[in-house]
């Protein structure tokens, strides 16, 4: 690029065309937002992103929290609500259209054969956010086998996933990551 | 994270629908948004759920299911769809933005202020151990999802699906194509798939009441 774009502007850009391509929700979208804000801005490296994504999961409240972090990380406090606008605006404002729009007319197949026709596709996006926050976090053999034990706690039980998290984050204060 | 995900709802308690209280003001919507999302450690549905269903009864168990449903084919983090459109049905575009604003606020601020810590302390080696154990932590969560997600699929052996799914997954997570791409592709192939899949479904069910 020959000149540097308003990082605003990049995240506007960014983040309001991303909302609308977000099929699965923001978990899903992971895999795009590590390949605009590491490979293709630069914003940051492989680590942090991992560190960010790490963080926007130990936080209460939506997955697309993850948002709010990049753009603090590029632009300060005004980056991360303008990401953050940018994210949830534009789809926000497509799904109170629709919805105003389907409860005239719900006999139609539609809703439910995009809904399943959809399934697969999130499914094929989450696990690809899952491989690539995994080659950032699991560096090590002893990380390798706390993802997979936190994987399958977290399929067999219904605990809450904040005490796997302070779990993992206390193994790696001992030392063990 | 899994309570994301449009999972079987719970058997609702039985309520007539003359037990649903009457339809909440802006900042009574802003105030129970900021709740559920803050209680919303890994994902905010299940409290939305229990917020809206069990503790206000603003909604019956179906309903929410349906409003749910619609939110969760259109693009976007899922639950942000959900607070707009709950939101505007009570108190038009401004119970929309209330209960949004509800939802993203509080936890924003909370958020930029571990971004401001991290950006402070980042480097340390205490921090960078804990993160890295909190990573590992998250990494393993997701994959929990996808595989609950996929169980499903596997169940009712469905190969298509099963196709897609592997051949989004090599797209995005391996060759790292850009994600507008490969949905443009990906969306109306499976679409199409989907939708002959089930004419044929009931084009069989016609010849089975015929024979």
């Amino acid at each position: 690029m020959n000149e540097t774009p308003n990082p605003i502007w990049s995240l506007i850009t960014t983040f309001g065309l991303m909302s609308l391509f977000a099929v699965g929700g923001a978990n899903a979208a992971i895999p795009e937002m590590h390949r605009i804000a590491v490979d293709v801005h630069h914003w940051m490296s492989d680590r942090q992103f991992a560190d960010i994504y790490a963080i926007s999961q130990l936080s209460p409240g939506p997955n697309v929290l993850i948002v709010t972090l990049i753009g603090y990380a590029v632009a300060g406090f005004g980056g991360a609500i303008v990401a953050t606008l940018a994210m949830c605006v534009p789809t926000a404002a497509l799904a109170y259209y629709v919805s105003r729009l389907l409860r005239r007319q719900t006999k139609s197949p539609w809703p439910a054969i995009i809904q399943s026709a959809l399934v697969p596709l999130s499914i094929g996006l989450m696990a690809a956010s899952a491989l690539i926050v995994a080659q950032a976090a699991d560096t090590n053999w002893t990380a390798v086998i706390l993802t997979l034990a936190v994987a399958a706690v977290a399929f067999a039980t219904r605990l809450n996933p904040l005490w796997l998290l302070l779990a993992g984050g206390l193994l790696g204060l001992v030392g063990l990551i | 994270m899994s309570s994301e995900m449009p999972s079987a709802a719970p058997p609702a308690p039985d309520l007539p629908l003359s037990t649903k209280t009457p339809a909440p003001g802006v900042i009574t919507l802003f105030l129970a948004f900021a709740k559920m999302s803050l209680a919303g450690f890994g994902g905010v549905l299940a409290f939305a759920r229990r917020g809206i269903v069990d503790e206000h009864r603003w909604m019956t168990a179906e309903e929410f299911n349906e409003t749910f449903a619609l939110c969760h084919f259109l693009p976007g983090p899922n639950i942000v769809n959900l607070s707009v459109v709950f939101g505007s049905r009570f108190g038009g575009i401004a119970g929309g933005i209330a209960a949004f604003a509800g939802l993203v606020g509080p936890p924003m601020v909370l958020v930029m202020i571990l971004a401001v810590l991290y950006a402070h302390f980042g480097q340390l080696e205490v921090l960078r151990h804990i993160l890295a154990g909190i990573s590992c932590g998250a990494v393993g969560l997701l994959i929990a999802v996808v595989v609950k997600m996929l169980m499903p699929l596997l169940k009712r052996r469905d190969v298509a699906g099963l196709i897609l799914m592997v051949a989004v997954f090599v797209a995005i997570g391996l060759m790292r194509w850009p994600l507008q791409a490969v949905l443009l592709v990906a969306v109306p192939v499976s679409l199409g798939i989907t939708f002959l899949m089930r004419r044929r479904v009931k084009g069989q069910a016609k010849e089975q009441v015929k024979a």
